[in-house]
């Protein structure tokens, strides 16, 4: 058994931050808590690492109730979002604080730092000072430091926020095998999905203090428990037509009137629409009003031509050249999959 | 072990960045002072009243000082100071004096400024607004409000009295009231260095295994230094030359309770004028050395930004 947050609830003031939030992740694995800003996931990773206090609730990492530990007492890896490098301390201070205060010989400790910047890829750099460092290298040391002790869990607060878009992506794919390679539970925050569905082996969605939808990354994308979690993970296309009988869809070209009850609306994700020239029944005429070839997937913008509604479609390459589109011109809309949610109670 | 990890490519250097940037801004700056720029004779008028004012406020009274305590020669000047036991009890009484203030000052200066700045708790405004009381309060008011409490008439006089301790009138109130007046210098320099550091590297070290005794000693000390140290240099500075509430609680008993500022203005009364000029020489001298301090200080803080 890894970790366990059971109940936890913590409030700051009138603001509830977590409402009997329960979680587990499985020893040795990589979580993602994912939500947007305000949703409680960094205040979760706090009460994890002993930061912050939970009103209510246990944590236990490891089959030990550690609610009630200090921060010191946990052992835990802790890498800020600004990764909080002592500034007056040059990389290898750094990395062997932890080393220093718990007494190692300074032999040990050279061998130790050595292997850990070796780990992180920064072997050359022990003498430099923070200030000396670029983003993704600063973010690096903090992992080496926080590596260092040996922690039983490591937690990352939004680890590659601060940086740039393609050392972010580069990061991002050097911490899954880094992962792979030292085996520590691992927990991180972030408030992006592709980050979260690309080195996590499980995602948490948080939502309002509230947990939204556990599971792994695959359960989560072709399953989502609710609309939120449905647009939260990307682009969604939402139409108000409905099912019919036998499963077929009905976009749009619906007049609501008062006997027919309102139907939910239906979500489809922009690769599950298809592009016609000649309209089925159910399908929606559209007007492109713009394409995007950048990709492996051509992304094609839309207008409903009857409810003004804007429509964005993924198609391939080759589908893109079959139909020979151009702006201005006026195609079919048909999924071949959509997705329903119950109406929120809170609506 | 790691041999089957990617080698990361180099990220872009800050420095890059920032040389990149500085032609920009200078260009932008040279065209806006060309397009604002006043009449000449505009700019010299200006030029000239302020370098008057500051040669008549400033740099005249500054050297006449020394030129005083000068005018009979050097002989004399070193025979004013260190020929008259007075001056020289009145110099070992600020450099007792100041130092214990400071050192009072700078414990209480950094706690205050920690939790002022690290935490919301109830009565922090009033804690903030209490750490302002000295720079508000007239020192005159300070030196009456300890005779009022430690004087023969006052609250604790006859207790005190009668236990033989004497406080108004000697050493220790002198001591309570420099500290007093001189409260805020360490406290106010520190609570903008708290806040602008910020609580991340302290947590950092906490999370790492350092207790909070480690975490003050290795992280947050070093941290806050240069911001330290420029608090304590004016705390001295202030320490060492304050007159108005020392003069109310010493007595002014010549040869016991007379500090540096005390004794200048007695020595003056006295008419004796190469004395007065002698020990301010001595005390324009520790300002000087004050500005120097300071402006290396303020050069190494910001150097550190």
């Amino acid at each position: 058994m890894g970790i366990a947050v059971n109940n936890v609830t913590k409030t700051f003031g009138a603001f509830k931050a977590l409402d009997r939030v329960s979680i587990n992740v499985a020893a040795g694995s990589l979580c993602a808590l994912l939500g947007p800003s305000g949703s409680g996931k960094t205040t979760l990773l706090r009460i994890l690492a002993g930061l912050e206090l939970p009103d209510s609730g246990t944590v236990v990492a490891h089959d030990d109730d550690v609610t009630n530990r200090s921060v010191r007492e946990r052992n835990m890896g802790f890498v800020f979002q600004h990764y909080a490098l002592f500034r007056h301390m040059t990389v290898f201070d750094n990395v062997a604080f932890p080393l220093r205060i718990r007494g190692w010989s300074s032999a040990k400790m050279q061998e130790r730092v050595s292997e850990l910047l070796h780990l992180v890829r920064l072997d050359n750099l022990e003498k430099r000072y923070p200030a000396q460092l670029s983003g993704g290298q600063r973010q690096r040391v903090a992992l080496a430091r926080a590596l260092a002790a040996s922690p039983a869990v490591l937690l990352l607060d939004e680890p590659f926020g601060a940086l740039d878009a393609k050392v972010r992506l580069e990061l991002r794919q050097w911490l899954r095998r880094f992962h792979k390679e030292i085996g520590v539970t691992t927990i991180l925050v972030t408030h992006d999905q592709e980050e979260a569905f690309e080195v996590a082996d499980q995602v948490v969605v948080m939502r309002q203090g509230t947990v939204e939808q556990a599971g792994t990354p695959q359960q989560i994308f072709d399953h989502p428990a609710s609309a939120f979690v449905m647009e939260f993970l990307g682009h969604v296309n939402i139409f108000h037509g409905r099912l019919e009988d036998g499963g077929r869809i009905n976009l749009g070209n619906e007049t609501p009137d008062a006997q027919t009850p309102v139907a939910p609306p239906l979500y489809v994700r922009p690769h599950e629409l298809d592009l016609e020239r000649i309209g089925g029944a159910g399908s929606l005429a559209a007007r492109i009003v713009h394409i995007n070839p950048v990709s492996s997937l051509v992304r094609v913008q839309l207008t409903a031509v009857e409810l003004g509604v804007p429509i964005l479609v993924e198609v391939t390459r080759e589908r893109f050249e079959e139909l020979a589109l151009r702006v201005g011109e006026t195609l079919y809309v048909s999924p071949r999959k959509a997705r329903t949610f119950l109406p929120d109670y809170s609506i | 072990m790691a041999s089957d990890l990617p080698p990361l490519s180099a990220d872009p250097s800050p420095a890059r960045e920032q040389a990149n940037a500085k032609p920009q801004a200078a260009e932008g700056s040279t065209t806006l002072r060309q397009g604002q720029q006043d009449p000449a004779w505009v700019r010299w008028t200006l030029i000239g009243l302020a370098v008057i004012v500051l040669i008549v406020l400033v740099v005249v009274p500054v050297v006449n000082v020394f030129v005083e305590a000068l005018g009979d020669g050097v002989g004399a000047y070193w025979e004013n100071i260190a020929g008259n036991e007075e001056t020289l009890h009145a110099i070992g009484l600020t450099l007792l004096v100041a130092p214990i203030s400071v050192i009072l000052n700078t414990g209480f200066g950094i706690v205050a400024a920690w939790l002022v700045a690290r935490f919301q708790f109830p009565g922090r405004t009033i804690l903030v607004t209490l750490i302002d009381l000295p720079f508000s309060v007239s020192p005159v008011v300070v030196g009456l409000l300890f005779v009022l409490l430690f004087g023969m008439q006052g609250y604790f006089g006859p207790w005190l009295r009668d236990h033989g301790i004497r406080i108004i009138f000697a050493t220790p109130s002198i001591i309570m009231v420099t500290t007093f007046v001189t409260f805020p210098f360490v406290a106010r320099e520190l609570i903008p260095v708290f806040e602008e550091i910020g609580p991340d590297e302290e947590l950092a070290a906490l999370t790492l295994g350092a207790t909070p005794w480690q975490m003050f000693w290795h992280v947050t000390l070093p941290n806050i230094r240069w911001g330290l140290l420029y608090g304590v240099i004016l705390c001295n500075a202030r320490a060492m030359g304050e007159f108005g509430a020392v003069y109310v609680v010493s007595g002014r008993i010549a040869g016991q309770t007379d500090t540096m500022p005390l004794l200048v203005e007695r020595l003056f009364q006295e008419y004796n004028t190469p004395g007065a000029f002698a020990v301010a020489s001595l005390l324009t001298l520790l300002a000087l050395v004050t500005l120097i301090v300071k402006a290396y200080l303020e050069r190494k803080i910001d150097a550190e930004k």
